[in-house]
């Protein structure tokens, strides 16, 4: 029984060594992807490559979601509000919480699947078919010309993104509330522009998805540069990027909701 | 591989877009083009019971957004609440205005309304309003109401 609990009490302290090492060796990697990242200024055209890839390719499934998402928002909102005969305010349900939670949560949430796995996968696999160790035979330095790049492109285009989100969620509950339903328009405008401030809500809103976007970026590089050099370990880093990812959007944005909107 | 400028087209649509998306939601969602507090100055008015007032809460003049509740403190010494504005600066109000604690349709926010007097002199910054009605708590007023009606039916007897 002794040594039964020994090797239990074991396999935690060698658990938590391991993460603590591996998050050691994570915040090393971004603190020289961020040191190496002279590369993406002076050669911007690697950023906007990239830029494409995770941006421009990410736009259908964001400007699809944030439609829909506040379509429903728009309905639900509806539903519940007119209980209480003040459906004119569903313009600031939609709004606030698409702004506030939904947008930037959602729309990082989309953007690790379909970003962030991507390129976990991409980096593992150039690493699988051994083009990193090539590019560092050439004196070319992996992080600067592969991953720095990516990591700016993601640290940008996730607020825009985000922006995009809300912005076209907004527009959802427009056509379900105003144009569907039959919500008055001015009280529907009017009361969100009343309740909804730029700087309390809006430019905090821009906070949130830019720490998404950094989480997830590094978060996907860090598994890419990390997996192992096997098919298996490329699948493994792949699904570990997504599942770690979202577990980080949804606690950064507990505590960031808790710091912002705390009373409010 | 795309052909380079078709790239920098996508890319240069997308970021286009997303500042669209942010100006959209400044512009149309958000109040930007309302009150800012660069140019404004501020007033204070005490009030014995300021009901569900809070910091942010606009303050009015004839239905008008004019400025904004920018904090609420209480007076220890004369147990009164003392509640500072910032009022736009385009907007002058006379000495003798009043301030009054007022509800926005039956449940709505609390807003403070502001009514110009006859004084020649305007407010100036940090000045106080002197004249102020307090909010409408709904306890004390069923309170009134039920104290009225059995004085009433008192008085019949």
């Amino acid at each position: 029984m002794a040594t039964h609990k020994g090797f239990s009490i074991r396999t935690i302290g060698s658990a938590t060594i391991d993460g603590v090492l591996r998050l050691g060796y994570a915040s090393r990697f971004l603190a020289r992807t961020v040191m190496s990242s002279g590369t993406s200024f002076t050669r911007p055209r690697l950023v906007i490559r990239e830029l494409y890839f995770t941006g421009v390719l990410s736009l259908i499934i964001i400007i699809v979601s944030g439609l829909f998402v506040g379509m429903v928002l728009g309905f639900q909102g509806y539903h519940t509000l007119q209980t209480y005969g003040s459906e004119s305010a569903l313009g600031v349900l939609v709004a606030l919480s698409l702004v506030r939670e939904l947008g930037p949560v959602v729309s990082a949430l989309l953007f690790a699947s379909r970003a962030g796995s991507a390129m976990t996968a991409e980096i593992g696999l150039m690493k699988a078919t051994e083009q990193l160790s090539a590019m560092e035979m050439m004196a070319v330095d992996p992080i600067s010309r592969v991953v720095a790049p990516r990591f700016w492109a993601g640290v940008i285009s996730m607020p825009l993104l985000a922006a995009m989100f809300s912005a076209m969620g907004v527009f959802g509950g427009y056509l379900v509330g105003v144009v569907l339903i039959g919500v008055d328009e001015g009280s529907f405008w009017s009361q969100m522009q009343s309740a909804v401030d730029f700087r309390e809500d809006i430019l905090n809103g821009v906070i949130k998805s830019v720490v998404f976007g950094l989480a997830v970026t590094w978060i996907s590089l860090f598994e890419g540069y990390d997996a192992p050099p096997t098919a298996e370990g490329v699948s493994g880093a792949t699904t570990r990027t997504v599942v770690t990812s979202s577990l980080a959007i949804l606690a950064l944005d507990f505590l960031l909701t808790a710091f912002m909107f705390r009373g409010v | 591989m795309m052909e380079r400028s078709t790239l920098d087209l996508w890319v240069g649509l997308f970021v286009v877009a997303g500042i669209g998306a942010l100006m959209v939601l400044a512009m149309k969602v958000g109040n930007m083009s309302g009150v800012s507090v660069g140019d404004s100055y501020s007033l204070t008015a005490n009030f014995e019971n300021i009901g569900g007032l809070k910091p942010r809460a606009p303050v009015k003049s004839a239905g008008v957004v004019v400025g904004r509740v920018s904090g609420i403190r209480f007076d220890n010494e004369k147990f009164v609440a003392t509640v500072s504005m910032s009022i736009d600066k385009a907007y002058k109000f006379p000495k003798d205005t009043s301030a009054s604690i007022l509800t926005s349709g039956l449940l709505g926010e609390q807003y403070i309304g502001l009514e110009g007097g006859g004084d020649t002199a305007n407010l100036a910054e940090g000045e106080r309003i002197k004249q102020t009605q307090s909010a409408m708590v709904i306890e004390k007023l069923i309170g009134q109401f039920l104290y009225s009606k059995a004085a009433e039916g008192g008085d019949k007897k």
